[in-house]
């Protein structure tokens, strides 16, 4: 039972965007299209979990004085092994995703993970707790640049498969895009609204 | 591309926060009150020129002769994390009163995207030293200008009834929103019709 929450909760209660604020850099900007940021999803749940399962194994070793430099070893090896397997596999997403594929060194949900939770619990409730906190990051990754994406351009980037080329055109959006929402301006201002949004449900839910 | 071109470049057009978004964690979290915010801005712009520097030459003549590119994530930020460390000691020997100032920000750098990003941003662009030194002081010098204009907007934010649920972070997201909204002002043809490229 236990174990499922600690899977569960970086879904929904402590969602590392909209809840915890962390790792808004790359949220912000990568969010321009869907494919782009399910590639970033997929390259964070991987070295979140990873490094979880390491630190956690480590822990017991970890001098505590210098613990904080040894995370960002380890965190950093695992990015290095996403950037070069991307490089390699997806081009194109290596390509869009640019600088901020290794900038997921310094994002501050994986540290903080690292500091908070696999710095101090179990093996296994830490690659829960990495699997569901990336889960819920490449959520509300891919709901913000489905919102950007259909909004600003009035289509929907995902993969290519067979005869489908990858992106759905909306009829009437794509035409007149609202073209401000896939700029650097409209990703704040939508996180804004959005974070706005969600305080708002949540203290409607606290008195209710 | 001239220095002036690149200092343009990275204050306005490419700045960092709000075209960019790297180093936001930082621009909303110490934004509250202006002497913060300027304590955070002079700390990153220091450790940026300074790192800029160091990690290209830690590429050129470590990385780049033996073919060990695929290391530079790793390296970059150990060489970071190393030289905040170092700035701090520094400082703290040299200057106490900046040390005071500074004390609390310096740590926070080594996990700023900022500093890694234009580092490596100075690498895939293929500046040499001086050009690299440039784009790091311009990149840190955006930095600054954006997190104490944003300090400001919030300090005035302070005094007017915002409505419960945009207090706070949310109010603060749309306020940039707003600032980068006025920073496309500058792009690419601006560099052009002064000529600078």
């Amino acid at each position: 039972m236990s174990h499922m929450k600690e899977l569960t909760k970086g879904l929904f209660k402590e969602n590392p965007t909209f809840i915890i604020m962390l790792g808004m850099c790359p949220t912000l900007s990568v969010s321009t299209q869907v494919s782009n940021a399910l590639g970033m999803g997929v390259a964070v749940i991987f070295v979140l979990t990873c490094s979880n399962i390491f630190i956690s194994m480590l822990r017991k070793v970890i001098p505590d004085s210098i613990r904080i430099p040894s995370y960002i070893v380890i965190i950093a090896s695992f990015v290095t092994v996403v950037e070069m397997v991307m490089h390699a596999f997806v081009p194109a997403i290596y390509e869009a995703l640019g600088v901020y594929l290794p900038l997921i060194v310094v994002n501050c949900i994986i540290l903080g993970r690292a500091e908070a939770f696999a710095g101090k619990n179990g093996v296994l409730d830490s690659a829960l707790d990495g699997i569901g906190m990336g889960i819920g990051f490449t959520m509300s990754l891919s709901f913000i640049a489905l919102i950007r994406e259909v909004i600003g351009a009035g289509t929907i980037t995902l993969f290519p498969i067979g005869s489908f080329s990858g992106t759905i055109t909306l009829p009437g959006l794509s035409a007149s895009p609202v073209r401000v929402m896939t700029l650097a301006a409209g990703a704040l201002l939508l996180m804004g609204y959005l974070k706005a949004f969600f305080t708002w449900k949540s203290t409607k839910g606290g008195k209710a | 591309m001239s220095y002036i071109g690149i200092l343009v470049t990275y204050i306005f057009v490419q700045n960092f926060i709000l075209v960019q978004f790297l180093g936001l964690c930082p621009f909303i979290g110490v934004s509250k009150n202006s002497e913060s915010a300027i304590g955070m801005g002079v700390a990153v712009t220091f450790v940026t020129a300074i790192a800029s520097v160091v990690c290209w030459a830690v590429h050129t003549f470590l990385l780049a002769p033996f073919g060990l590119e695929y290391l530079r994530t790793i390296s970059f930020i150990l060489v970071i994390a190393a030289l905040v460390q170092l700035v701090e000691m520094v400082i703290r020997k040299m200057s106490p009163g900046l040390y005071k100032a500074l004390g609390i920000y310096l740590p926070l750098i080594t996990t700023n995207c900022a500093v890694l990003g234009i580092a490596i941003i100075n690498i895939d662009n293929g500046y040499n030293l001086l050009e690299s030194f440039t784009a790091g002081l311009a990149a840190g010098l955006g930095f600054t200008m954006a997190i104490i204009l944003m300090s400001n907007i919030r300090e005035k934010l302070d005094m007017t009834p915002v409505r419960k649920v945009f207090q706070g972070v949310p109010i603060a997201f749309i306020s940039a929103g707003l600032m980068a909204l006025a920073f496309m002002m500058f792009d690419k043809s601006l560099l052009t019709n002064l000529g600078l490229v």
